[in-house]
């Protein structure tokens, strides 16, 4: 009987089949539901008001700010951590402290206590002049608020506490490359810093996305921390509006969606840096075969 | 009147209280093979590195085309050099590594040609041309989009061998460069390497191919501590050794 049926070639091959998924699945979806018809049902949400204020100009002026306060930082984040990374792996000292040093001191104290202080800098400092330090001559100096708007200041503190926070991360990326790659590079004559750029950072490039994906997303939320100094971001936006129509929840749910749909939208040119600094390197771990659920035959 | 292609004169190397190398002596003449034999850890790819300056050394100096390399003497003192003048002095030399080290994010033929492009600043069409011929010439024409990861270790190894050739060298330095291959694919790295010292490539060979070294070089040198043992004919040091340490050497690997 049974050597019968190995001795058969008229066999099916059935891929693993996932039970539990589907019992996950069921659970994930039925607490989802309850979620949505809780809010839908409170009595105490007017939902006519979030659908009003939903494209309202202010707020999408809001959302306007924070995605070009957010491109904009990261980017000067991203130039500064690559700086800082190379200079805390380099043979000189002074550099690396320096690169120490600065990755401490924006990473030990709180964003919020940062952000204030850029934006009391007019403050502490009414006059800014750039001249040459115990002498007369000042080439040029003005207001501290006139040269630096809030806007200048959310942008300073969120660009140079992400630098610290991201250098360790391209870092990371670097120490990954292998050291042989960097032997070949000099080995055909490249200087360090084109070994740098063309053989060294485009394979780090490989481990930093993924984690300065969450950095893009962390800094789209963070920017809200910017209310403390007035600047016109989707947060104030929404707790200006709030504040004199007093309906707090709604716009909440207002921003809030507008910020999960921003989150949501950056995933796709993180998926398609990845293929693209991804070339060559065969993918370990990535998701198996299939799909998560199969319906129908087989 | 041969040419000198290679110099070393009592070459030292430390590392921190550890002598890697204790004064090794040679010199290559222009279109010879010279293989380096000897235990592992007794300072063969030292040695090697050095050559290139890829490690800075401790005494004694390297000659290679008639420059001191990696220094400048003035007196009696070897100042180093700029990175910049070592980055040039190293074009001329080639070098292959045991476990490949292409750039897995490039295809082979980017492989080849980046270097000419990049730092001899040949033109992109013109690089093309000679890395086509290249990858031919190691029989690898028609994977020239493959990417390193689609490779199998031979041809990695002779895609490597041709980007070396590709910055025009005049010395090419191999450190064991079938040690990592499956057995069955070192032969084809092999007939690239003796097509080259056919053509009349001036090499520096470190190798445990014994067939190669008796087939294709001039000159055998058995190190053993950071030491010249022994040094001759593939016939004198392989077949006739005078040293109980290269006979026993030999033992082992044979
Ligand atoms: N970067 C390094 N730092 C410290 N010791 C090293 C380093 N590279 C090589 N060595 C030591 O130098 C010796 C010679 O190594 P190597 O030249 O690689 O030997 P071989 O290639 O003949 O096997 C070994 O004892 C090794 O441990
Ligand atoms: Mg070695």
């Amino acid at each position: 009987m049974a050597e019968e049926e190995f001795n058969s070639d008229d066999v099916v091959a059935v891929p693993l089949r996932h039970p539990w998924r589907w019992v996950f699945g069921g659970v994930a979806s039925a607490l989802l539901l309850g979620f949505i018809w809780a809010i839908y049902s409170a009595k105490s949400i007017q939902h006519e008001i979030v659908v009003q204020f939903m494209l309202d100009p202010r707020i999408l002026e809001g959302m306007f700010v924070t995605l070009w306060v957010t491109v904009v930082c990261m980017f000067i984040a991203t130039v500064l951590a690559t700086i800082l990374a190379i200079m805390k792996l380099s043979e000189n000292p002074l550099q690396r402290w320096l690169a120490t040093g600065f990755i401490e001191f924006f990473r030990g104290t709180p964003l919020l206590l940062q952000i204030v202080f850029w934006g009391y800098l007019g403050i502490i400092f009414p006059n800014l002049f750039v001249g040459i330090p115990f002498t007369d001559i000042i080439f040029f100096s003005g207001q501290t608020s006139q040269l630096i708007p809030a806007i200048m200041a959310g942008i300073i503190a969120l660009s140079l506490n992400e630098a610290a926070y991201s250098a360790e991360i391209v870092r990371a990326g670097i120490l990954a490359v292998d050291s042989g790659q960097v032997e070949a590079a000099k080995s055909l004559g490249m200087s360090g810093g084109y070994t740098m750029r063309r053989i060294v950072l485009p394979q780090a490039m490989r481990v930093i996305i993924p984690p300065m994906g969450n950095e893009f997303i962390g800094m789209l939320k963070n920017t809200s921390l910017l209310q403390v100094i007035a600047v016109a971001e989707l947060y104030t936006q929404a707790s200006t509006i709030s504040s004199a129509n007093l309906a707090q929840i709604e716009l909440l749910m207002v921003s809030g969606f507008w910020y999960l749909v921003m989150t949501t939208v950056l995933g796709f040119p993180q998926r398609a840096l990845e293929r693209k600094y991804g070339k060559g390197f065969a993918v370990v771990g990535a998701r198996s075969e299939g799909r998560a659920f199969k319906v129908g035959k087989r | 009147m041969t040419n000198v292609m290679v110099d070393a004169r009592s070459v030292r190397k430390r590392y921190g209280s550890n002598e890697v190398l204790k004064g090794i002596s040679l010199t290559v003449e222009q279109g010879e093979v010279l293989c380096i034999i000897g235990p592992s850890g007794s300072g063969k790819s030292t040695f090697l590195r050095c050559l290139n300056h890829l490690e800075s050394i401790n005494g004694g100096r390297i000659i290679v085309n008639g420059e001191l390399m990696g220094y400048r003497q003035v007196g009696n003192v070897l100042h180093e050099m700029k990175p910049s003048e070592i980055a040039r002095q190293r074009q001329s030399i080639g070098m292959v590594f045991q476990r490949f080290n292409l750039f897995p994010h490039m295809t082979a033929l980017q492989n080849v040609i980046e270097a000419p492009i990049g730092v001899s600043k040949v033109s992109a069409a013109e690089a093309k041309k000679l890395g086509q011929e290249l990858l031919a010439q190691v029989g690898l024409a028609e994977k020239a989009d493959h990417y390193p990861s689609q490779l199998s270790g031979g041809q990695q190894q002779r895609v490597a061998i041709a980007r070396a050739l590709a910055m025009k060298p005049t010395l090419m330095l191999f450190d064991e460069p079938t040690s990592a291959l499956d057995p069955e694919l070192v032969g084809d790295v092999l007939d690239v390497m003796k097509g080259l010292a056919k053509a009349g490539m001036t090499m520096i060979v470190v190798t445990h191919e014994m067939g190669f070294a008796r087939e294709v070089a001039d000159k055998v040198v058995f190190i053993d501590k950071g030491q010249i043992v022994e040094m001759g004919t593939p016939k004198e040091v392989l077949d006739k050794p005078q040293e109980a340490r290269t006979k026993a050497f030999l033992n082992k690997v044979l």
